[in-house]
């Protein structure tokens, strides 16, 4: 059974169809990319899933569960996180208590008990600790722990919101270009977390410009142009669809490979 | 000596309510960036709910508790009915939605309670405390004390609590606070209540000293500002000295100036953070990454 199942999911703002009709699923372990050219409407999608906007039309499933406009507080609560685009960091935090601020859900314990520093609140703080820096150093990020997050360079601001991601102990991540702005070195760092998340059973649905890293990571690939989808199939299919080459290069393209369409 | 320590008292004495005006600031600034204007008419709720319902015959710690309670409620109304729907509406609409809130509260006052002074009688007597020639009135020690549990209560909440951490990750970006599971439309109305109880409390201490009318809300919310502004907005500890500190410049120029130009000092000191230090004393600068 699939994990995430988005079927006929359209909006409207004002006259303009910015997303409409689009189905396609995400079972565990699995990396489904989202491309398109700019504009194409990704970004307007993953808002639907993440319950920042209400969809106009369809329904997004979760686990079997109708989730379909659910606030994205609860949907964090539910097993789906994601990372923005623009990043959405706790800048003025340090990098441990962005992670930490992850563990929110979990770390959940009567106010009483945090305010009179209970050895089992105590206990569970140190354990949830260990944890944040577990994954700062899954992320490779475990030595600038105590720096201010605003002070970190962008890709590594990239990684660090994928870490808070992940303290929530997703069953899905969506991931809105985690390798925007990364130079080639960190963008194969990342490519390898994606993977190695992937591996670890969590479904990863992906936007992301980069083709190469598309191509090489994905097991599945939507491709939407002006807020429809146009194909879907595994990496192969989908860069040798006619469709999708004219939708990226315009309908006279001799037919190349849409590898090179970056960005 | 015996004058400069009676200014201090009485320093101290209206410090703690600025004090506690100025956490109630803080706590809404810190969850929403939203400078609450009608904080000083939760003051004066606090003092006219206390002073009409143990006129009606109700115990004074029930009327007390009762006033608490009413206040709040009124905050989470005040969230919950003007504030949520203009969500999404630039702060500075906020703002001016609070001194809208403010007038209202004011003007519904003084249809339902009246227009004259009230006070209820101190909780320990008003017999004045002795002490190195000056005096001090026991209601004065129940303000301070007051001030200063609450404030150690708030930030015990703050830095030791997941909810207070909640609040302080919804001020600094509310979406990853959403991203992360924090309930951001719950931690505005529990900053609402819990401002309002507070701004409460504190008219429920200093009325037996100050008296209460229904018009006492705008100047203790200036002071108040002022206070946080000088402690630093957004800061517990700033909201404590800043008010602390602002009570006893003004009871000094009160006492070697003129008790004239008392009021003015809280203007005066509200130019001076914005000219010199703007972040506050314990307030950090903010830069704006692009």
């Amino acid at each position: 059974m699939s994990l995430l199942e988005v079927s006929g999911l359209g909006i409207s703002f004002g006259g303009l169809r910015a997303v409409e009709d689009v189905s396609f699923s995400v079972s565990p372990g699995e990396i489904v990319s989202v491309i398109g050219p700019n504009g194409a409407g990704k970004t307007t999608l993953f808002n639907m899933i993440s319950g920042i906007y209400r969809p106009g039309r369809g329904s997004v499933r979760l686990n079997g569960q109708d989730v379909t406009a659910t606030a994205p507080h609860l949907l964090a609560r539910m097993g789906l996180s994601r990372t923005f685009q623009n990043l959405q960091i706790f800048q003025e935090m340090t990098v441990l208590d962005n992670v930490l601020a992850g563990y929110h859900l979990t770390e959940r314990g009567p106010v009483w008990a945090d305010l009179l520093a209970l050895p089992s609140m105590r206990r569970r703080a140190a354990e949830v600790r260990r944890g944040a820096r577990d994954l700062l150093a899954r992320v490779r990020l475990d030595k600038a722990a105590e720096q201010e997050a605003g002070s970190l360079s962008y890709g590594a601001l990239k990684r660090l919101e994928i870490a808070r991601a992940l303290a929530l102990g997703p069953k899905i991540l969506l991931l809105d270009e985690p390798a925007a702005g990364c130079n080639a070195v960190e963008t194969e760092e990342i490519d390898h977390l994606i993977a190695e998340l992937a591996a670890s059973g969590i479904a990863i649905l992906l936007v992301e410009h980069d083709m190469k890293l598309v191509m090489r990571i994905s097991s599945h690939i939507v491709v939407l142009d002006h807020g429809q989808k146009i194909a879907e199939g595994d990496p192969a299919t989908v860069s040798r669809n006619p469709a999708v080459i004219a939708a990226y290069l315009g309908t006279d393209a001799p037919t190349e490979d849409p590898a090179h369409a970056d960005g | 000596m015996d004058a400069l320590l009676q200014f201090v008292f009485s320093g101290l004495t209206v410090g703690a309510v600025y004090a506690l005006v100025a956490l109630g600031f803080t706590i809404i600034y810190n969850a929403s960036d939203v400078v609450n204007f009608a904080q000083g008419e939760f003051v004066m709720l606090g003092g006219m709910i206390t002073v009409f319902t143990f006129e009606a015959g109700l115990p004074l710690p029930l009327a007390a508790l009762a006033a608490i309670l009413l206040t709040a409620a009124l905050g989470v109304a005040l969230n919950k009915l003007a504030i949520e729907p203009a969500r999404g509406a630039p702060v500075v609409s906020l703002i001016i939605i609070t001194i809208g809130a403010s007038i209202l509260i004011r003007g519904a006052s003084q249809l339902i309670f009246d227009k004259q002074l009230h006070r209820f009688p101190a909780f320990s007597g008003d017999d004045p405390i002795r002490v190195l020639g000056a005096t001090i009135l026991p209601q004065s020690l129940w303000v301070i004390v007051g001030a200063v549990a609450v404030f150690v209560a708030l930030w015990l909440f703050f830095t030791r609590t997941l909810t207070g951490r909640a609040v302080l990750a919804t001020a600094n970006n509310r979406t990853a606070a959403q991203l992360v599971g924090i309930n951001t439309a719950w931690v505005m109305t529990l900053s609402f209540g819990l401002s309002a109880a507070i701004g409460a409390l504190a008219g429920v201490l200093v009325t037996p000293i100050t008296l209460v009318s229904y018009d006492v809300g705008v100047a203790l919310a200036l002071k108040g500002f002022a206070a946080a502004m000088l402690g630093g907005m957004g800061n517990p500890k700033g909201a404590l000295v800043g008010g602390l500190l602002l009570g006893l410049l003004e009871a000094m120029t009160a006492g070697y100036l003129s008790s004239q130009y008392k009021d003015a000092v809280a203007f005066l000191v509200i130019l001076g953070v914005l000219f010199v230090m703007p972040q506050g004393i314990f307030g950090h600068k903010s830069t704006e990454r692009v």
